[in-house]
């Protein structure tokens, strides 16, 4: 009972922590811009799939994924550039039209150069489980733990604690105002598609030994980031991370006790179930008009 | 029989309380006016009583029923119109159209009807078409009845929104300052217009920061500070109020 | 106003009438068929997005449930198509009406997760419950028939669909011209302001998701009996993409941007298919330009260039 209930809690936070990952960089740049970037997941899958070609390619594995992190951070700076930026103010289905027009692309030349097969990373630190109390762990899921929290640590400290970081949050707050305090918005966007880029990307490599990948998973990955974001509500950096492990954990609890063929259902049955009650996520709190 | 009672009115944003304990009644068939400084919560009042906020406390009552509480639209039902501070048109839509919009309750809003263009439903749209030009002539906006909203400078829009106001053939209506960002020429012409629509026999409620407009209008106003209720009377009475010239100056007693 | 002669409608009855005549060959009858199909989905989609301005990122999910239950009620049940097609879009119409009250008071990015949320569920749905639905392979439909004769031949198909095509038309601008569709374009322009002048605005946003929804329905039950056969691919959150795509390169809140839209992306994957393999990076390329260089669509951009409203 207690053996089968923390295995699926074990798979749940290290899926859920990629979910949070993928949040987190939905929440960086909807602050910055008020975009939903929906080429979000496809930087999940480029970590994943550039971290097992530049490894397979004879790299160290520490500059193959330093490599794969990277590549990802600049193919966001060149769509915010090229695609975002020159559209500012457009409709909200115009830019989710972009973005997917973006993902598409990704997609596509990812599945041209690399084909369509699936792949494995090697685990960082051997395949050996662990036994926890009748369950077994992984140590991949550890990497995935500490990385995860790491991240999280580092990103508090960023907005929290440096100028830059708290210009970014400004401009979240008002862009205006930001931009009257001599703060370079436009800057703070490059920013934010780089570092929403590179923490896809980072949780798609830390994944990537689990889950395996190809060039397709980001859709989904990606869509799961988008609820997660939209759990926590969204804009909410904290409400993204909490909002990634709940909806990782409830997908394996319902994966494992209710049914695994509607596994990749869960996330979205629980974020209608939760909009129905909360508009806002979790903790997106109230808006009221002016008028 | 005052038309409209408050009673106690409240409400909190968190820890602010934008508007507390206020009490007036107003009668049918006066021009109303509420002022006071930026911020003393007027239209925080009047998005209470149009149901656009809900109270937290208090009571609202038109024709001795109580209203707090029930949404914009079902106000509307009950004849109650309003124009808005920061402009709401459609700017999606023609001028015209805009006024139409205004006679929304009074038509035949079935979609199958609609959809198959029944002739009853198209006659009815001709001759509302016809009645929304003659209200665009009656706040002297004849030149644009075929312009796209859009397309209109800011002073002739403020009018809009009285013209749609005025399709919905209201008993009582709320103006949000109707003179505000105009030239003097304009706010002359805006103060005309709202003699008009009070001599039409529809109660007028006013916010308006133009003095001379106010008090050329009002039978009655009403003083707000820091959303209490200050002080309430005809023009004159208000005027030589000690309090309301303390606030006015921003010297607190 | 009234007397205005319809010469949009005009033109398009002209084209549906010359097309079957200038197609080299069953080919392109097939794709003006597919077209036409789309053309409708859009047009009701188009009054939600475009004229009420509510985002839906699901709508594939009901043409699948209008697709699967002329696909299983037929199938398992014996039931005649037509009824069947009727089925299809009262369960439609009731999940719809269902699901919309809470969902439209929602605004934004959460109605489009929300409704982005429910097409990925019929997805899935459709695609587990195998015994019913043949799965991710999906599952013939047995043909149309009307009046005790079954329909295969395209032609056939191609009349049945131009006059839909038409009578589709012909509704969105009289419900677009009338006190609801001012009322959508209001809610629209100024949510604050249409509810202060009575309308109700939840129950409108409702009633035009329902509507494109149950029309989304037929017409995916019009798609599964044309081409004999479903699969969950019908329902797929991508479908979902491709129809509101139509809509914005073709122009929000554009009778005839809707058309223009949905023929354009019917005829695109054909025409990409000579950049084999290359196809998605060139479709999303496309998708990009388009809203980069046209964010108001092909129709209204033209529209102001030409100095002219719809």
């Amino acid at each position: 009972m207690l053996a089968e209930f923390l295995q699926f809690l074990f798979s749940g936070l290290t899926v859920g922590a990629t979910y949070a990952l993928a949040a987190l960089g939905f929440t960086l740049i909807y602050n910055a811009s008020n975009v939903i970037n929906f080429a979000q997941g496809e930087f999940i899958m480029l970590g994943g799939m550039l971290s097992v070609f530049f490894t397979m390619a004879g790299l160290p594995m520490p500059v193959a994924l330093a490599l794969a992190i990277l590549v990802p951070a600049i193919v966001g700076v060149i769509v915010e550039k090229l695609a975002i930026e020159p559209v500012k103010g457009a409709e909200t289905v115009t830019l989710i039209i972009i973005t997917i027009g973006a993902s598409l692309v990704i997609r596509g030349l990812i599945q041209v150069w690399l084909g369509k097969g699936t792949f494995a990373l090697p685990a960082f630190s051997g395949e050996e489980p662990i036994q926890i109390l009748g369950a077994t762990l992984m140590p991949q899921s550890l990497w995935v733990f500490g990385v995860t929290a790491v991240v999280v640590a580092v990103l508090w400290y960023f907005f929290n604690r440096t100028l830059s970081g708290k210009a970014m949050l400004a401009t979240s707050f008002n862009r205006l105002a930001a931009e009257l305090v001599g703060i370079n918005t436009s800057w703070v966007l490059f920013m934010s598609f780089a570092m929403s880029a590179a923490l896809g990307a980072l949780g798609g490599i830390l994944i990537a030994p689990i889950t395996m990948t190809s060039y397709d998973v980001g859709i989904m990955l990606g869509l799961k980031g988008f609820v997660a974001a939209v759990v926590g509500g969204l804009g909410n950096g904290l409400g993204a991370v909490i909002g990634g492990l709940l909806v990782g954990i409830l997908e394996a609890m319902g994966a494992g006790y209710i049914s695994s063929a509607y596994k990749d259902a869960i996330p979205f049955v629980l974020i209608l179930f939760i909009l129905f009650f909360m508009p806002r996520g979790l903790f997106g709190g109230k808006s009221t008009d002016r008028v | 029989m005052a038309l409209l009672e408050v009673k106690d009115l409240s409400i909190h944003f968190g820890g602010v309380k934008a508007v507390q304990n206020v009490s007036f009644s107003i009668d049918q068939g006066i021009v109303y006016s509420v002022i006071g400084p930026n911020g003393a919560g007027k239209t925080t009042l009047f998005n209470l009583i149009t149901g656009v906020y809900k109270p937290t406390t208090g009571e609202i009552r038109l024709d001795g029923e109580a209203i707090h509480g029930k949404s914009p639209d079902q106000l509307a039902e009950r004849g109650m119109a309003r124009t808005f501070q920061n402009l709401q048109i459609c700017m999606n839509m023609s001028a015209v159209e805009n006024v139409m919009v205004g006679a929304h309750l009074r038509l035949d809003r079935n979609l199958f009807k609609a959809a198959l263009r029944l002739p009853g439903l198209r006659r009815r749209d001709a001759e509302l078409r016809a009645e929304a030009t003659q209200l665009m002539h009656f706040v002297g906006l004849d030149a644009y009845v075929n312009e796209r909203a859009d397309a209109m400078p800011y002073g002739a829009l403020k009018r809009l929104e009285i013209a749609r106001a005025l399709a919905m053939k209201p008993r009582i209506i709320f103006l949000d300052e109707p003179a505000a960002g105009l030239n003097p020429r304009e706010t002359i012409e805006v103060d005309h217009l709202v003699r008009k629509v009070a001599d039409s026999g529809i109660t007028v409620v006013l916010v308006e920061h133009d003095m001379k407009m106010v008090m050329n209008l009002s039978d009655r106003i009403l003083v707000l500070d820091y959303g209490k209720k200050l002080a309430e009377g005809s023009g004159a009475e208000v005027r030589n109020n000690p309090d309301v010239i303390a606030a006015y100056l921003g010297a607190h007693a | 106003m009234q007397k205005k002669l319809n010469i949009g409608l005009l033109i398009v009855i002209f084209i549906l009438l010359a097309v079957p005549f200038v197609v080299p060959n069953s080919f392109y009858l097939d794709l003006a068929i597919r077209m036409a199909i789309n053309a409708m989905i859009v047009l009701g989609l188009n009054l939600l997005i475009g004229f009420a301005g509510q985002i839906s990122l699901g709508h594939a999910g009901f043409l699948g449930i209008g697709a699967y239950a002329s696909a299983v009620l037929p199938t398992h049940f014996g039931w005649h198509p037509l009824l069947a097609m009727l089925g299809g879009c009262v369960i439609t119409g009731i999940l719809a009406a269902l699901v919309a009250r809470p969902i439209f008071k929602l605004k934004g990015h959460y109605l489009a997760m929300a409704t982005l949320g429910l097409g990925i569920i019929i997805n899935i749905t459709l695609r587990n419950e195998a015994q019913w639905t043949g799965g991710p392979d999906g599952m013939p439909v047995p043909p149309m028939s009307l009046f005790g004769t079954e329909i295969y031949s395209d032609k056939t198909w191609y009349w049945i669909v131009a006059a839909l095509l038409v009578i589709a038309v012909w509704a969105s601008q009289n419900l677009i011209d009338s006190p609801f569709g001012r009322a959508l374009r209001a809610l629209h322009g100024s949510e604050v302001a249409s509810q202060v002048v009575g309308v109700n605005v939840v129950r409108y946003k409702v009633s035009i998701f329902v509507l494109s929804a149950v029309f989304a329905s037929l017409m995916g039950s019009i798609t599964a009996h044309y081409i004999g056969f479903v699969s969950p691919n019908f329902a797929d959150f991508f479908h979902s993409i491709e129809l509101v795509t139509m809509v914005v390169v073709g122009g929000m809140a554009s009778v005839f941007g809707s058309l223009v839209g949905a023929v354009l992306l019917t005829a695109l994957p054909q025409a990409l298919t000579s950049f084999e393999g290359w196809e998605t990076v060139v479709f999303g390329a496309i998708l990009m330009g388009f809203m980069i260089f046209l964010p108001k669509g092909i129709v209204p951009t033209l529209a102001a260039k030409f100095g002219k409203g719809e």
